[in-house]
């Protein structure tokens, strides 16, 4: 398709299909900036009886072009380009852009030749792509080799990632594995019309033989070495390699989506790739460390830049539709109903649950549904924000320095990147943040899955744009920043919480608030949770004197004074510690989570 | 005009079905065109590729793994059997050399110079393809398979575990509402397909596994009694590959809930039938439902009705039933379509319409909460 002039482009129609909703946004040109103007959305139709996920798409962009008052969509079902004005009414658009999780989850294998090294970051590759890792082959797995071959053949993974040795070291432990893959001839999850693709991502020197041992039967791609000398990995190149073989096959099995490939202007992006990508162009821009979250149906996305590094990891199955179900199984029912004050029947729950699940699009009607959703939440979020931690580690974007002393101890993983002290601003999206009733119910979402420390702005993708706006940068970066700035995010206020633990009753921290509507001080005890109202746009000062024992980014007990942002929700001083303990017997759980919540007033006042 | 799409599953008392039954890997066609097939008749066969057993020559004989080709005693290509020598080092001036013997019976397909190994493949294991459906072959695939057409009533399930199977469709239950307990299970419902009415409870369904029955289908079933019957809690719905002893199919969802009635007297028209069902379900994209065929004799008295798809725009008077709580399983019929969102209990705004329950009562219900179900 030819690259549309950014200067000609006036008007743009984004979607972004996920594996539920399909969300449209319009964007155009008004009193000489861009600005999001309309949005609409509909079930994604990747299921029967529609199976084509461009109906979801015209059905989403015929919502817009009714509510904008522009003929957006044309008698043959096509999106009218480019944007002109006929009969005296507005019609098309310049460019449609658009992103896509539809297709469901990516499935691959690993392997590599020392199940702590190559291998481990073979894992750390497919992982940070966004797969699920079905098994991890190593030469020294302790299985034996018939063991690993009649493994091999049982998965049927969407592709493999080979790695092992470092450039120009031994080559014949990674052409060993070649030899194991190639007689197990495992075969692709969609169909048997295509060659499983094999990533290779080893010691350049055994490319050859490997290409060898794959002859016929594999679609072989050679990637730069993953881990091309001990002390550095370099997972970036398999890591789009990756994103490439996923879009080309796994993707492309969404019904269809060669339809909505030919439509697009601009390569369709993977939704969680185009949000990093905005999401880092603020970090940078703002010189600030932030933490990006979108829970989808079937997936949750968590982005860092911290220190200017970029991470980002898909967990694959912790999701809010298709795979809440598994969500319930990995964090366990307990888990999730300490976050549920009423009183709930575990037995009704599941069937809940498991209907959520083969119903994915249903929304709940209730204020019990509601909290169940928001407690399934909490734990999707707590856990993919774990991984994302583990991850961070060493997925330290395209390359990474180690000492060759911290080689053999990567195993338990290095120190995390993540710093919850250091993170400056978090930023939610996905329906069960974007929906919610209450923003306050967004905001006390953030703080109890994330558990932020000292002081963090906390922020919303207001319509969920993001991911519109991350390929939108690609062809019309101006257009994507000025939209973001001033219709993208919506502030929900700041989260001011030191590290530690006390006593529940026990002063947690002194706070004195200087802010232009008048200035008011406190005290906040541990265990519990305050809001002070400060409104959007406003910026306050606010000195916090922690108690001994606690942190709020001065160090112990250290006086601490920031500028905070106010928002929608306002300042949450949260005494509850960290981190984040919630009593372990369940009545006095119910009444500590019943009383965080009107606190933060999650069901507004009273 | 207000419209809502909602997805749903397709109960049919005759539509014409086609199913492809493929090898996995290339092989031999047995049936032709125009061959009739019973669902049990095998339609292709063919041989996987036998286990492979790694040998490493190099460890084993002690020499660096380019000189591994020129010991070997056998080729690739070559058979061999179980403990036949097939490497022997050179030993020091020719004596004390070391003899390699084959692990295992089958042929030799690799031996690698690049690492010293060998790789000895086992006899082929034959993989064969059943017709699945009774009914006429209409188009030979070549070495894939064959496509199968018959005349059918056909039912999609909401969810289900277990593979293909067979049998007579059996009616365990008077009405579709009815519990399907383990009294319901007779000796003689072995090789069986057992239809309950309502939730299908445990001791049913392990009964129904004593017993030996082929599937059991009902409108529901409870989660917890799913995780016991399976050992795990399912956490993904990809399903199909359990082996469980059965195949287990649900029309309608998770808990007490009746299965449609005009579901059930479709399966209570075809008692005695022998039908097909496949458990296999898989909600992500490529969306795959449970299903149960019933193959229909030529001049068969069913009507030819269009299929229910429960899909297509929601109007006033459009059958729907509930499908999330607080009302889920309930049916009725739309009574209006309010344009402006509502807020509901939850606090959201959403699209929503007033639904007029069978019972009489109206409830406002979530647009997003309703599924279009048959008009009958």
């Amino acid at each position: 398709m030819p690259a549309p002039n950014p200067d000609s482009i006036k008007v743009i129609l984004a979607t972004d299909c996920g594996s539920t909703t399909t969300k449209a946004i319009l964007i155009e040109y008004l009193d000489g900036h861009y600005r999001q103007t309309y949005r609409g959305e509909a079930p994604t139709t990747v299921e029967e009886p529609f199976a084509d996920v461009t109906m979801g798409v015209v059905n989403a962009v015929t919502e817009i072009g009714e509510l904008a008052g522009r003929r957006l969509v044309d008698d043959r079902g096509q999106i009218i380009r480019p944007a002109r004005t006929e009969n005296g009414q507005p019609v098309g658009c310049d460019i449609y852009i658009s992103t896509s999780s539809a297709g469901g989850g990516l499935q691959m294998m690993v392997a590599g030749v020392v199940k702590e090294m190559t291998a481990a970051s073979a894992k750390r590759a497919a992982l940070g792509a966004g797969a699920i890792v079905m098994d991890t082959i190593a030469s020294n797995d302790k299985r034996r080799p018939h063991e690993q071959i009649q493994r091999i053949r049982e998965l049927r993974p969407d592709m493999i990632l080979l790695s092992g040795g470092t450039d120009g070291g031994n080559t014949t432990q990674v052409v060993q594995l070649a030899e194991l893959i190639a007689p197990a001839k495992p075969r692709p999850r969609f169909g048997s019309d295509y060659n499983l693709p094999i990533i290779f991502a080893g010691n350049k020197d055994a490319a050859p033989a490997v290409r060898k041992a794959l002859e016929g039967g594999f679609d072989l791609k050679v990637v730069e070495n993953l881990r091309p000398v001990l002390e550095r990995e370099n997972l970036a190149p398999a890591r789009d390699k990756i994103h490439d073989v996923f879009l080309e096959h796994v993707m492309a099995h969404a019904p269809g989506y060669d339809k909505l490939m030919a439509w697009t202007d601009a390569p369709i992006m993977p939704t969680p790739g185009a949000v990093g990508d905005i999401l880092q162009t603020i970090a940078r821009g703002q010189g600030i460390n932030a933490v990006g979250v979108d829970i989808g149906g079937a997936t949750t996305d968590v982005f860092s830049v911290f220190g200017g590094t970029f991470n980002r990891t898909v967990s694959a199955n912790l999701g809010m539709s298709y795979s809440i179900s598994n969500v319930c199984a990995e964090a366990t029912m307990p888990m999730i109903l300490r976050w549920v004050h009423l009183e709930m029947d575990e037995r009704e729950l599941r069937n809940r649950v498991k209907n959520k699940m083969i119903r994915p699009t249903t929304i709940p009607q209730s204020r019990e549904a509601l909290i169940f959703e928001q407690a399934v939440a909490r734990e999707a979020l707590r856990l993919a924000y774990l991984q994302h931690k583990e991850f961070a580690t060493t997925l330290k974007g395209v390359q990474q320095q180690r000492t060759v002393g911290d080689t053999f101890t990567q195993a338990t993983g290095g120190q995390t990147i993540v710093d919850n002290m250091a993170l400056d601003l978090l930023v939610a999206s996905g329906g069960v943040l974007s929906h919610a009733p209450r923003m306050h119910q967004t905001a006390l979402m953030l703080v109890d899955a994330f558990e932020p420390e000292g002081f963090t702005t906390l922020a919303k993708d207001s319509i969920f744009m993001m991911p519109h706006l991350g390929v939108l940068a690609s062809v019309q970066p101006k257009a994507a920043m000025e939209v973001f700035e001033r219709d993208c995010l919506i502030y929900l206020g700041t989260s001011i919480a030191p590290k530690g633990l006390g006593k529940p009753g026990k002063p947690c921290f002194s706070y004195e608030l200087k802010s232009s509507s008048g200035d008011r001080s406190g005290v906040v005890m541990f265990g519990d949770v305050q809001l002070i109202p400060l409104a959007d746009g406003e910026k306050a000062t606010m000195v916090v004197s922690p108690e001994r024992g606690f942190d709020c980014g001065g160090g112990p007990g250290k006086r601490i004074e920031r500028t905070v942002r106010g928002g929608t929700v306002g300042l949450i001083l949260d005494g509850r510690g960290r981190p984040l303990l919630l009593p372990e017997d369940r009545q006095a759980c119910r009444a500590a989570v019943e009383k965080w919540a009107q606190s933060v007033q999650v069901f507004g006042h009273g | 005009m207000a419209k809502a799409f909602t997805p749903g599953l397709k109960v049919t008392g005759r539509t014409t079905l086609r199913v492809r039954r493929l090898l996995p890997i290339a092989g031999d066609v047995l049936a032709k065109s125009g061959d009739h097939v019973n669902a049990r008749d095998v339609v292709a066969r063919t041989f996987m590729p036998g286990d492979v057993t790694p040998v490493n020559v190099a460890k084993k004989l002690a020499v660096p793994p380019a000189e591994v080709p020129e010991l070997m005693l056998v080729k690739v290509g070559d058979q061999v059997a179980e403990g036949q020598v097939i490497a022997r080092s050179r030993g020091i001036f020719g004596m004390f050399k070391t003899e390699l013997q084959s692990p295992a019976h089958g042929s030799i397909e690799v031996i690698s110079e690049v690492t010293g190994q060998l790789m000895v493949r086992g006899e082929p294991l034959p993989v064969q393809v059943e017709a699945y459906i009774s009914g006429t072959v209409i188009e030979e695939l070549p070495g894939e398979g064959v496509v199968v057409q018959n005349d059918v009533a056909l039912v999609q399930g909401i969810f289900g575990i277990g593979g293909e199977a067979h049998g007579r469709i059996r009616m365990a239950v008077a009405d579709p509402a009815e519990k399907l307990v383990a009294d319901h299970m007779k000796d003689s419902m072995r090789g069986e397909i057992v239809v309950g009415g309502g939730r299908l409870t445990a001791p049913a369904i392990r009964r129904a596994r004593e017993i030996g029955v082929a599937a059991v289908i009902g409108g529901g079933i409870d989660d917890q009694d799913l995780r016991d019957f399976l050992g795990y809690d399912l956490g993904v719905a990809i399903t199909g590959s359990e082996k469980v002893g059965l195949t287990v199919i649900i029309t309608e969802g998770f808990g007490d809930i009746s299965m449609a009635e005009r579901t059930f007297q479709l399966l209570r028209h075809h008692e005695g039938h022998e039908a097909s069902v496949n458990g296999a379900t898989q909600i992500r994209a490529g969306v795959m439902r449970p299903e149960l065929i019933i193959p229909l004799a030529s001049g068969s008295d069913a009507k030819e009705a269009p299929p229910t798809i429960a899909a297509g725009v929601l109007e006033i008077g459009t059958p729907v039933r509930i499908i999330r709580d607080p009302h889920f399983g309930l049916i009725g019929a739309v009574a209006s379509l309010p344009e402006q969102p509502h807020v509901l209990g939850s606090g959201s705004k959403a699209r929503v319409l007033e639904v007029k329950l069978d019972s009489g009562e109206s409830v406002v219900v979530p647009r997003a909460n309703v599924e279009l179900i048959e008009g009958s």
